[in-house]
């Protein structure tokens, strides 16, 4: 028989503490909302960005794969790391790997801006997470959207 | 459902998410999931979301770690169905 322990959920600060990344590849700045069916947060990117020097030749543009990833660490990381914890038993370190991502763009992100992650639970179930993510910029312009999953391992 | 039927089910099901055509084209009831069609561990889930779809059953964790191969799921589909 399994034995529930009631755990009081993480907040915002302390979901972004254990988080695995750091600067230069740390994405998140806050969370607004968390919920067992979702996640919002939003991340601003600095105009001195490595990336922005060779994405492109002085034409900076924030690169697709950065916007994944920024959706992919709230959207998918922050929401496993809150729900794992919320689950029957306490797991201070779950580990996230990205399984498949399919996002498609609408308009750019230029350095400077920042954007908003919304993120909404498919499915939860045998450790995947299964998320509809959404990008929008300071105008609430979609700016990309797609379904990113991840498995949720417990060390 | 018998099992011939139940095997070009499974054969559907599992289709999107294999690596390796000449196994898939030869998928028995030996065939395992994760060493002969090289599905990784995600896509394993969405076989037992689509499994629990097509048939309209519930598959438990233990159920879950146990369906490895096309017979084991074969095995489990069955034992779910004859429940109903």
């Amino acid at each position: 028989m399994e034995v529930n322990i009631l755990v009081k959920p993480m907040n915002s600060e302390e979901i972004i503490s254990v988080l695995p990344y750091q600067t230069p590849f740390l994405f998140v700045d806050e969370l607004s909302t968390i919920t067992e069916d979702g996640i919002t947060g939003s991340y601003t990117y600095n105009v001195n960005e490595y990336f922005y020097k060779g994405h492109f030749k002085e034409h900076p543009i924030t690169p697709g794969v950065i916007l994944t990833e920024t959706m992919a660490q709230i959207g998918v990381v922050c929401l496993g790391i809150y729900l794992s914890r919320n689950k029957e038993k306490l797991n201070r370190n779950p580990q996230v790997a990205l399984t498949s991502s399919a996002v498609d763009f609408y308009v750019p992100v230029y350095p400077g801006e920042r954007v908003t992650v919304i993120s909404e639970k498919e499915y939860f179930r045998f450790n995947k997470l299964k998320c509809k993510v959404q990008l929008f910029n300071a105008q609430d312009q979609l700016v990309c959207r797609g379904f990113i999953s991840g498995m949720i391992n417990e060390k | 459902m018998n099992n011939e039927q139940l095997i070009v089910a499974l054969k559907k099901i599992v289709k999107p998410y294999i690596q390796d055509d000449a196994a898939f084209e030869s998928l028995s009831e030996d065939t395992d999931f994760v060493n002969d069609l090289k599905i990784n561990s995600a896509n394993l889930v969405d076989v037992i979301l689509d499994v629990e779809d097509e048939f309209d059953i519930e598959i438990d964790n233990d159920s879950m770690e146990q369906m490895l191969s096309v017979k084991a799921a074969m095995d489990i589909i069955t034992s779910k169905l004859n429940e109903k």
